[in-house]
C-alpha cells in the first residue's frame, strides 16, 4: 500500500511538472496551431520573475511578508510572461499565421534572442524593460472610448508610450541601487530559495511527501481548473473554441479574431510562465532552463492529442507514472520472483537514462498506431 | 617557420623556433627585453563559460603576477608574457579549431585550456599531430596518458580513492552502504568504476548507481531508488555535473535524505564556486574532496586568495580547478627558464621534475606528465565553504588507475623511451 502510494505520488509530481511546463503549449499549439519554439524561454522569464520577486520582498520594507513571495511571484510571472507573448504576437507571429516551418524558425530565433537577453542585460533593467511594455501595450485600453474614438488617439498612445518607457527607466534604476545583485548582467545560473514554509516534508497515512512537490502539483491542479473553467464558461472562452473551430465562420459572425489571437496567446504565455515558477523550485534559474522543458513539453501535446486539454492530462501523468514505473524498478517491488530474464530486462532499463529512451521508444510505438494522439480532435475543422 | 599574422607581436612571439626571437623588434614595454605570447583556451561562453571564465580570470592573475616581477627570462633576456584568449563556447568541435589557430597562425609555444574531458578528448589530436603542448588544469578520470598534454588536475587516486577510503572508515557513515549518483557522461562513469572496484576491495556494498542524462533536472526516480537501497541511510557519492547538483541537492533535502537522518554525501565536482551558486544551505554537512580548499590556512594559500578577490572583486572564490590552472602558469614559466627556450620539445623535458610551492604546498611535476598534489576531505560548512577534517601526505598520481580493470598494472613515463604512454608494471 505504502509502495503503491510512494509511486502514485511519484508518477503525479513528475507529470505535474510536465503538465504545467506543456499546459500553455496545448493552448498555443493544440488551439492555435502555432509551434512555439520559445515557450521554453517564456518558461524562463517565469523562473526569473520569481527570483527576482524573492530579491525584492528581501527589502526591509517587505521583508515581513516574505513568506509569500512565491505566491505573487505566480501571479508576476503570468503577467511578466504573458506580457512578453503578447508583444511576441503582435510583432512576429501574426504575420506567420497559417506558416508553420517559418514560425517555427521564428520563434527558435526568439528563444535565442531571450536567452542572450538575460544573459546579457541586468535584471533590474530586464524588469523595468517589462513594465514600460505592460503599460505601453495596456494603459491605451483603460483610456474612455470617447478618447479612444477621437481622431487625436495615436498621440494618445504615443505618449502613454512616452510614460511607459519613463516608469520603466525609474522602476529600473530604483530596482537596481535598491538590490545589488540585479544590477549587473549575468550569465551564472540564480538560485530560488523556497520560503520556510514550504520546505521539509509533510506526513500523510504515514507516507512523507516533500512539500516543494505538493505545492507544484497544487499550483498545476488550479491552473488546470481555472483554464477549463475560462474555457469553458466564460465569453471569452467560447469565442476562442469558436475561433479554433472555424476562424472564418466565427470572424463573420462579428468575434475579433485578432483579439482571440492576442488573448489566447498572451494565456498560453502566462501559463508558461507559471510553469516558470513551479520548475525553479526544482532546480537553479538559468537561461538554459526552458530549453530543458521543451521537448517534454511537445511530446505530452501530441501524446495527448493536439486540441484536448484532457488528452494532456492524462498523457503527462502518464508519462509521469511510466517513468517513475520503469526508471525506479517499481516492477521488481511489487513482483519480486519474476523469471529471471524479465528482471534483468527491468533491472537493464530502471536508470534515468534506459528510462528516457524505453520512454520515448513507447510513445514513438503508440503514435505508429493512433497518429493523432489519445483524445484526437473530432468533428469538422476548416482547416483540415 | 611560420609567419604569423600577428606581425609584430609574432616576430616577437618567437613562435616555435627560438631563431627569432633574436630578431624580435617590436612589441617590448617598460624594461622587458622581448614579449612571449601564450593562448589561453576555455569557453567563455555556453553553458560552461560560468565555470570556465574563473580559469581565464586565474590564468590572467598567474600571467600578470609574473610579468610585475620581471617576466621570464631565457637566454638573459626578460620576456614579458602576453596572451591571446580563445572563446571555446562550450562546442568540443570548436576546441580543436581553436587550438589549430592558437598552434598556427599566432605560434604560441603554449595553450593553457579545456574543462570538460570532451574538450580535451576533442583537441588531443591537434596536440599530438602538430606536436605541440596544452596545460590542462581539471581534476579528470585520467585513463590518459598523453606525450603532448600536461595534466595539473587531480587523477581519481588523488581525490575519489581517499575520498571513498574516508567515507568508508572514517566518516559518521562508516562502514554503510553506497549508492553512486552522477551525470551521464564519461567521467562519472569512469569514476563510479574505479570506486565500485575499491569499495569491493574496502569490504563494503555498492548497493545502487544511476546517472541522469545531461540537462535533465528531474531527480524523483533517483530519490525514491535510493530510499528504496539506503532506507537507513548510508552514503551517496555524487559525480553530477554543474546545474544538476542544484536539482539534486534541493530535491533531496525535501525528501528527508540529510545529513540529519544519516545520508552522506561525498561530492567530487562541488568546490567553493558551485557551493555559493547551490547555497550552503542545501549542502552543509555533506562532503567534498579536493587537491586546494580555499580554507587552507598557510599563507601561501591565503596570499592566493587574496590576490584573486584583489584583483577581480571581494565577493569572488578561488577553488582547486583555480588553484590548478594558476600553477599550471608557474610551472611553465619555471620550465621554460630551466631549458632557456620556448621550444616546447625542450620544455617539455624540463617540466618533468619542476616543483612549485603552490597555495596547496609543494607540487612536483611526474615523469607522467601529471602533479604529485595533496588531497584534503573537507566537510561543507554554513559559511560556503570547507572545514578540513583530513589530509594526506603527497599523493603520487596515477595517470591509469589501479582499481580500474582495464588499467591495472600499467603506467605511464615519458622520460624514458623505451616505456611511454603505456608500459606494464
Amino acid at each position: 500500500m505504502e509502495l503503491l502510494l510512494d509511486s502514485l505520488f511519484n508518477g503525479v509530481a513528475i507529470g505535474s511538472v510536465l503538465l504545467v511546463a506543456a499546459l500553455g503549449l496545448a493552448i498555443v499549439f493544440g488551439l492555435m496551431g502555432v509551434i512555439n519554439l520559445a515557450h521554453g524561454e517564456l518558461m524562463m522569464l517565469g523562473a526569473y520573475t520569481t527570483y527576482v520577486t524573492q530579491l525584492i520582498f528581501k527589502l526591509p520594507i517587505l521583508k515581513p511578508y516574505y513568506n509569500s513571495y512565491i505566491i505573487v511571484s505566480i501571479f508576476l510571472a503570468f503577467i511578466v510572461s504573458g506580457v512578453v507573448g503578447i508583444l511576441l504576437e503582435k510583432t512576429i507571429i501574426r504575420k506567420l499565421y497559417g506558416s508553420p516551418l517559418e514560425t517555427l524558425l521564428a520563434t527558435w530565433g526568439v528563444s535565442l534572442i531571450l536567452q542572450q537577453f538575460v544573459r546579457s542585460v541586468p535584471l533590474a533593467y530586464g524588469t523595468g524593460l517589462v513594465i514600460s511594455l505592460l503599460i505601453g501595450l495596456f494603459l491605451p485600453t483603460t483610456f474612455p472610448s470617447k478618447i479612444k474614438e477621437s481622431i487625436n488617439f495615436k498621440y494618445f498612445k504615443f505618449s502613454s508610450w512616452i510614460f511607459a518607457a519613463l516608469t520603466g527607466v525609474l522602476t529600473g534604476s530604483l530596482i537596481s541601487s535598491s538590490v545589488s545583485k540585479l544590477s549587473r548582467a549575468s550569465a551564472r545560473n540564480v538560485d530560488v530559495t523556497a520560503p520556510s514554509w514550504m520546505r521539509g516534508q509533510v506526513e500523510i497515512i504515514g507516507t512523507a511527501f516533500p512539500k516543494t512537490r505538493l505545492m507544484i502539483i497544487v499550483i498545476t491542479l488550479i491552473s488546470v481548473i481555472a483554464i477549463t473553467l475560462f474555457l469553458n464558461q466564460s465569453a471569452w472562452g467560447m469565442r476562442i473554441r469558436a475561433v479554433t473551430q472555424n476562424r472564418q465562420m466565427s470572424d463573420c459572425l462579428g468575434i475579433s479574431t485578432e483579439k482571440v489571437d492576442i488573448i489566447t496567446f498572451g494565456i498560453g504565455s502566462g501559463l508558461a510562465g507559471v510553469a516558470g515558477v513551479a520548475v525553479s523550485l526544482l532546480g537553479s534559474v538559468g537561461p538554459n532552463v526552458g530549453g530543458n522543458y521543451i521537448v517534454g513539453c511537445f511530446m505530452v501535446v501530441v501524446l495527448g492529442g493536439v486540441g484536448n486539454l484532457l488528452g494532456t492530462v492524462l498523457a503527462s501523468f502518464g508519462i509521469g507514472i511510466m517513468t517513475d514505473l520503469i526508471g525506479a524498478g517499481r516492477l521488481l517491488s511489487i513482483w519480486p520472483d519474476m523469471p529471471l530474464p524479465l528482471s534483468n530486462t527491468i533491472n537493464f532499463f530502471a536508470t534515468t537514462s534506459m528510462a528516457r529512451v524505453m520512454i520515448f521508444a513507447l510513445i514513438v510505438l503508440f503514435l505508429q498506431f493512433k497518429p493523432t494522439g489519445l483524445f484526437p480532435q473530432k468533428g469538422r475543422m476548416v482547416e483540415n | 617557420m611560420r609567419i604569423s599574422r600577428r606581425i609584430l607581436a609574432g616576430l616577437a612571439t618567437a613562435s616555435l623556433a627560438v631563431t627569432a626571437t633574436s630578431c624580435g623588434g617590436g612589441g617590448t614595454s617598460g624594461s622587458f627585453d622581448d614579449t612571449v605570447t601564450v593562448g589561453i583556451l576555455h569557453s567563455l561562453s555556453g553553458t560552461m563559460a560560468i565555470s570556465e571564465s574563473t580559469l581565464v580570470d586565474t590564468e590572467k592573475m598567474a600571467i600578470e603576477e609574473i610579468n610585475a616581477a620581471g617576466g621570464v627570462t631565457v637566454g638573459g633576456k626578460s620576456y614579458k608574457i602576453e596572451y591571446i584568449v580563445e572563446d571555446g563556447a562550450s562546442d568540443w568541435p570548436t576546441f580543436a579549431e581553436k587550438s589549430k589557430k592558437l598552434i598556427d597562425q599566432d605560434g604560441v609555444p603554449v595553450v593553457f585550456g579545456g574543462w570538460t574531458s570532451a574538450s580535451r578528448k576533442a583537441m588531443l589530436p591537434v596536440y599530438e599531430s602538430k606536436d605541440a603542448f596544452l596545460y590542462y588544469p581539471i581534476q579528470y578520470e585520467a585513463q590518459e596518458c598523453s606525450n603532448n598534454i600536461f595534466y595539473t588536475g587531480a587523477t581519481p587516486n588523488q581525490q575519489s580513492e581517499p575520498a571513498t577510503d574516508f567515507m568508508y572508515k572514517r566518516s559518521p557513515a562508516a562502514g554503510g552502504d553506497f549508492f553512486l549518483v552522477g551525470s551521464d557522461y564519461v567521467f562519472p562513469r569512469t569514476s563510479n568504476t574505479i570506486t565500485k572496484a575499491q569499495v569491493k576491495q574496502l569490504g563494503g556494498k555498492v548497493v545502487g548507481e544511476d546517472y541522469l542524462p545531461l540537462g535533465n533536472t528531474e531527480v524523483a526516480p533517483i530519490i525514491s531508488k535510493i530510499k528504496k537501497a539506503l532506507p537507513e541511510g548510508g552514503i551517496i557519492i555524487n559525480t553530477l555535473n554543474g546545474d544538476q547538483n542544484v536539482a539534486f541537492f534541493k530535491q533531496i533535502q525535501d525528501a528527508g535524505i540529510t545529513p540529519s537522518s544519516g545520508y552522506y554525501v561525498m561530492n567530487y565536482s562541488i568546490a567553493e564556486e558551485e557551493i555559493s551558486t547551490i547555497g550552503p544551505e542545501f549542502l552543509e554537512g555533506h562532503y567534498g574532496a579536493w587537491n586546494y580548499m580555499m580554507s587552507i590556512d598557510t599563507p601561501a594559500s591565503k596570499k592566493f586568495a587574496a590576490s584573486f578577490k584583489k584583483r577581480w572583486g571581494a565577493d569572488r572564490v578561488v577553488a582547486d580547478p583555480q588553484e590548478s590552472a594558476y600553477n599550471m602558469v608557474y610551472l611553465w614559466k619555471q620550465a621554460v627558464e630551466d631549458a632557456g627556450t620556448f621550444d616546447d620539445n625542450a620544455v617539455r623535458e624540463a617540466l618533468v621534475g619542476q616543483k612549485f610551492d603552490a597555495p596547496q604546498g609543494p607540487v612536483e611535476v611526474m615523469p607522467n606528465h601529471h602533479l604529485s598534489q595533496t588531497v584534503r576531505i573537507g566537510q561543507i560548512n554554513a559559511e560556503g565553504g570547507f572545514t578540513i577534517l583530513e589530509e594526506t601526505g603527497v599523493v603520487l598520481p596515477q595517470a591509469w588507475n589501479q582499481k580500474h580493470p582495464s588499467s591495472k598494472g600499467f603506467a605511464c613515463d615519458w622520460t624514458d623511451p623505451s616505456k611511454g604512454e603505456k608500459y606494464k608494471l
